[in-house]
């Protein structure tokens, strides 16, 4: 076990989260940063994720670090029946970093009991992203100037969406004030609520997307409905489209509102709105990269300091 | 002790009483005790009327004092259960279980997607809440009720 992995957003305390923050600040400003030279980090994809393996595979690359690693377990000994322990043990032996993602929950923790190789989580199925958290948050960091006392909506699929639990979380340091707007079904899980209770956190909970909600909002985070959450299909055609964004809904919001979503979107933001300034998604994608080389430098034990020096 | 008025079973010499047992968790508590492997005189009770549980259970086993982390393992299931030890037919000590703060090995975890599912390992889980008892997967996080869990 490495104290150094990062299996969950939880598993950081404040001074962590601010310390990664202006490390991700510093490698926007510094991309190219050799400080990995002679290094070696494994990705396991062990479930196809194009996006965070290429971020991650660039951050890597971008440091002078050498990549090995596969994208779909399909083509692994795993298929032929091997132990997720005795593949993580295989590797530990060639790599100085394992970044991990898998289609089974807690499979990272688990990963990162078994070897003294530092484990980032990548994904473990619906369970933990921390690196997904570390970007929005930076998002909002860079967007708003500062973290604390801001009001963030939260719209769409609040009760499997493991993005917005996360980033629920991670806020809690900084005095939030959340909106959770979603239809019955999908309601923010009782115990986040409970968190929020307990932090003394100040929230709303409601299913009406109004005027008045966006125009209060510092951050709306826009998140997906997907049908397969539906038992019944009539309810998803009723509730779709009452969380959708468009342009014209942001007329009287915020100078400093940014719309952020984890990304892929289908429909819950209208195309009109990638035009309007506010819209930060992609940006957001892009951000992903300096989050990911903050938590990669953290992982191999790399001070601020080893990381300017270079 | 003068509990000597109605005894529904047989008084012990020496060993242990485990009683105050929910009916609907007594077989896992024995299981959790591993009293099917033991080869001394065992008397289970079930369904016995009591006044704070309605139903109860009991577990008697002659001539076995088990240690106090082995009998708060079944704190999980049966957090009501009352300990007494048994010596020359008195009761010597008398003692609630106690919840223990992880439980290793135990319980099965209900995602059928979690790890501890799919690969040969123990599971663990934290108490998160004690009334009712609460207990949250190490590895995914997935939260289930002490009365629903299920033993591997």
């Amino acid at each position: 076990m490495n104290k150094n992995s990062l299996v969950s957003i939880a598993d950081l305390n404040k001074e962590e989260l601010l310390a990664l923050l202006e490390q991700a600040s510093y490698f926007e400003k510094h991309p190219n940063s050799k400080i990995l030279d002679g290094k070696v980090v494994a990705t396991l994809f062990f479930e196809p994720s194009t996006r965070t393996r290429l971020s991650f595979e660039t951050a890597v690359n971008r440091l002078g670090g050498r990549v090995i690693g596969f994208s779909d377990a399909s083509t692994t000994s795993s298929s032929k029946g091997e132990t997720l322990h005795d593949t993580i043990k295989m590797v530990s032996n060639y790599v100085d970093l394992i970044v991990m993602r898998h289609y089974l929950e807690g499979a990272a923790r688990y990963a990162s009991e078994v070897t003294d190789v530092p484990v980032v989580n990548a994904g473990d199925g619906a369970n933990q992203h921390p690196s997904q958290t570390m970007l929005d948050l930076y998002s909002i960091y860079k967007t708003q100037g500062d973290l604390n006392n801001l009001t963030i909506t939260m719209v769409g699929d609040l009760k499997y969406g493991r993005t917005v639990h996360s980033l629920l979380q991670a806020m809690s340091y900084f005095n939030p004030t959340f909106r959770f707007v979603a239809c019955k079904e999908l309601q923010m899980p009782e115990e986040y609520l409970k968190f929020c209770d307990e932090n003394g956190i100040k929230y709303e909970c409601t299913t009406d997307f109004s005027p008045e909600i966006i125009n209060e909002s510092d951050i709306i985070y826009m998140t997906r409905v997907q049908r397969e959450r539906f038992t019944d299909i009539m309810e998803y055609e009723r509730v779709k489209n009452l969380y959708t964004l468009h342009n014209a809904m942001l007329a009287d919001s915020k100078p400093n509102l940014r719309i952020l979503h984890p990304l892929p979107r289908v429909n819950e933001i209208a195309y009109d709105v990638d035009a309007n300034p506010k819209a930060y998604y992609f940006d957001q994608a892009r951000n992903g990269l300096y989050a990911r080389q903050a938590i990669i430098c953290r992982a191999l034990g790399l001070t601020p300091d080893e990381c300017k020096k270079a | 002790m003068t509990e000597k008025k109605e005894l529904a079973v047989a008084a012990l010499r020496n060993g242990t009483v485990i009683d105050h047992i929910p009916s609907s968790a007594l077989f896992k508590a024995v299981r959790i005790l591993g009293i099917e492997h033991l080869d001394k005189a065992v008397t289970i009770g079930n369904n016995l009327a009591s006044g704070k549980l309605g139903k109860k259970g009991i577990i008697k086993v002659a001539d076995v004092e088990f240690d106090e982390a082995t009998l708060n393992r079944i704190a999980i299931i049966a957090p009501t259960a009352v300990v007494n030890v048994i010596r020359e037919y008195s009761v010597v000590e008398k003692r609630p279980v106690r919840l223990p703060d992880t439980v290793v090995g135990i319980v099965k975890c209900a995602n059928p997607k979690c790890i501890t599912n799919n690969e040969p390992m123990r599971t663990v889980f934290h108490v998160v809440g004690n009334n009712p008892v609460v207990i949250r997967c190490h590895y995914c996080n997935h939260a289930v009720k002490g009365d629903d869990a299920q033993l591997q």
